[in-house]
């Protein structure tokens, strides 16, 4: 199980792992955790340790290391109403995992305990080695590390796309202007709109702003991106440009947890689907085995409406 | 009706109506910008997840926003002193108090509604700006000030432009603590000429061009909060 004994950042400075309990900052410039206190010393000329420099390729991603996601026995309720009921489910660096499900089977209610926009009454949850479900934890470094995508794009409708997309990146991460913007851009042409840089939310289609929002979640450079129905409030006609960015996106192996209707997508892009209803995982697996041989009646019955 | 107008009473008496009207937007600036502070503080802090913040700021507005205004100015000015040790006291007296307690009045009486309408804007924002920008690491109170507020802002001008329009009427109250603003010396020529029709239209109409202008200058202040925005879509 993954938890501050098993995370695996590293202070640049001492090297040494970095703990829960550790006073952290995060550099200007590339965002990576370091310790506030050896930071002050080195910068003031005094040198911690000598010791060789990690080296600067990335360490390739284990296929099958820690869960960056993990669910324990989590249970959630609005009121009276059991939206949550034990759930139990471990997501993997690198993975996509599509959720689906009829409406109010909980299946949203679970993608957004991942960033503790819902808080969950019983059960752990681990993201990124942080103990989500600990109350005292503070979120908000958490969730600089995970990007989320909405039903309703919820860009701010004051700002420029490009005031969008740098709003985190300067005040979360204190980059510049000219370097926010400039990721700004390579992210726009990245979605496939450079030219609607300076343009307002309310002069851009669905399509457009919800790609926005994909690449004002990207800007911050996360870990995990997560995507609540993120198609379901686009005309037929803008679907298909909003899911081909996503594709694009799972092909350079992020992290992703998807809340969709697009059996489709499902299909052609999850590792493994999830099948939601009544608040519990009635099944999971690979595409091929949930779309062509579920083994549970409920989720039969689904594929049959819906197919 | 045998009333004969005099309306020159007014030129021989216009070095008075002039401090008056000075007097008045002083009085009445000064109030705007305070109360327009202190009210998005309360107002906000009726938002807050803490109980006991929003017990505190319910408990100020309610209060305050029920009780009338001049047993307010009367409270300030005859009740507090008493209650003050007697060094603040001599000081307050020597430091024009009438103005400072109408100030404090005129503040603590429209912060209330503006604290009211603060409110109003902020939970008009729908909740989707807020939840974005808590999840893209934003703290609360960059998500207030960067994403909520800018945008309550334009929803917020038009009712809060009518409390400063109202505060600028009230502040004729502060006559009643002996402070010289328009009003006042409208009613000192009134006393000293018994041209009581005169001088009242005068100050009548000085009022009506004060806040005009007030309302001109806010619609250009409204204008520039909504650059940029159209009609949301949903």
């Amino acid at each position: 199980m993954p938890n501050q004994e098993t995370s695996n950042k590293i202070c640049p400075y001492c090297l040494e792992p970095i703990t829960r309990e550790d006073e952290i900052t995060y550099c200007s410039k590339c965002g990576v955790p370091h310790h506030t206190e050896c930071w002050r010393q080195k910068s003031a000329g005094l040198t911690v340790v000598e010791k060789p420099k990690i080296p600067e390729t990335p360490t390739p991603k284990k296929p099958s290391g820690e869960p960056i996601i993990s669910f324990q026995g989590v249970n959630k309720w609005f009121g009276k109403l059991h939206v949550l009921k034990d759930i139990n489910e471990e997501i993997y660096p690198g993975e996509v995992v599509v959720i689906i499900g009829p409406s109010g089977s909980g299946k949203s209610t679970m993608l957004r305990c991942i960033n503790r926009l819902e808080t969950i009454q019983k059960g752990k949850l681990f993201v990124d080695g942080y103990e989500i479900s600990n109350p005292k934890l503070n979120i908000t470094p958490v969730r600089a590390e995970i990007g989320m995508v909405f039903q309703h794009f919820n860009l701010y409708p004051h700002m420029t796309v490009l005031e969008n997309i740098t709003l985190a990146p300067r005040k979360v991460r204190k980059m510049s202007e000219a370097e926010a913007e400039e990721i700004a851009l390579e992210l726009l042409e990245k979605v496939g709109i450079p030219e609607k840089a300076h343009a307002y939310p309310s002069q851009l289609s669905g399509g457009q702003q919800q790609r926005v929002a994909i690449a004002r979640g990207l800007a911050m450079r996360p870990k995990i991106m997560l995507f609540d129905e993120p198609t379901s409030a686009l005309d037929p006609e803008m679907i298909k440009e909003v899911l081909d960015v996503m594709k694009a996106l799972a092909r350079e192996g992020m992290t992703m947890v998807v809340v969709t209707h697009e059996m489709g997508f499902a299909r052609e892009v999850a590792d493994r689907v999830l099948f939601m209803d009544g608040g519990v995982i009635v099944e999971r697996g690979t595409p091929e085995h949930f779309f062509v041989n579920p083994v549970e009646e409920r989720t039969k019955l689904f594929l049959r409406q819906i197919l | 009706m045998d009333y004969e107008f005099n309306w020159l009473v007014l030129w021989e008496y216009r070095d008075l109506l002039l401090e008056g009207l000075v007097l008045t937007i002083k009085l009445s600036a000064i109030s705007i910008v305070l109360s327009t502070i202190v009210g998005t503080i309360f107002g906000i802090m009726r938002l807050s997840k803490s109980l006991i913040i929003r017990l505190i700021a319910s408990s100020y507005v309610e209060f305050f926003l029920n009780t009338p205004l001049i047993i307010q100015l009367f409270f300030w000015y005859f009740a507090l002193p008493m209650a003050l040790p007697g060094w603040l006291q001599s000081w307050l007296w020597a430091h024009n108090y009438e103005f400072i307690a109408s100030v404090i009045g005129l503040t603590i009486y429209t912060s209330t509604f503006i604290a009211e309408a603060v409110r109003a804007g902020i939970q008009s924002i729908d909740k989707g700006q807020r939840e974005a920008a808590l999840a893209s690491g934003l703290t609360g109170f960059q998500t207030l000030w960067y994403v909520i507020l800018p945008q309550a802002i334009r929803i917020v001008i038009p009712p809060v432009v009518n409390q400063f329009l109202n505060l600028t009427k009230n502040s004729s109250l502060a006559m009643t603590i002996a402070v010289p603003e328009l009003t006042y010396q409208a009613q000192a020529i009134e006393s000293l000429t018994f041209r009581g029709f005169e001088a009242f239209t005068a100050a009548t109409l000085i009022y009506i061009c004060l806040t005009l202008t007030i309302s001109l200058v806010m619609g250009k202040v409204e204008r520039w909060a909504a650059k940029g925005q159209r009609p949301m879509a949903a």
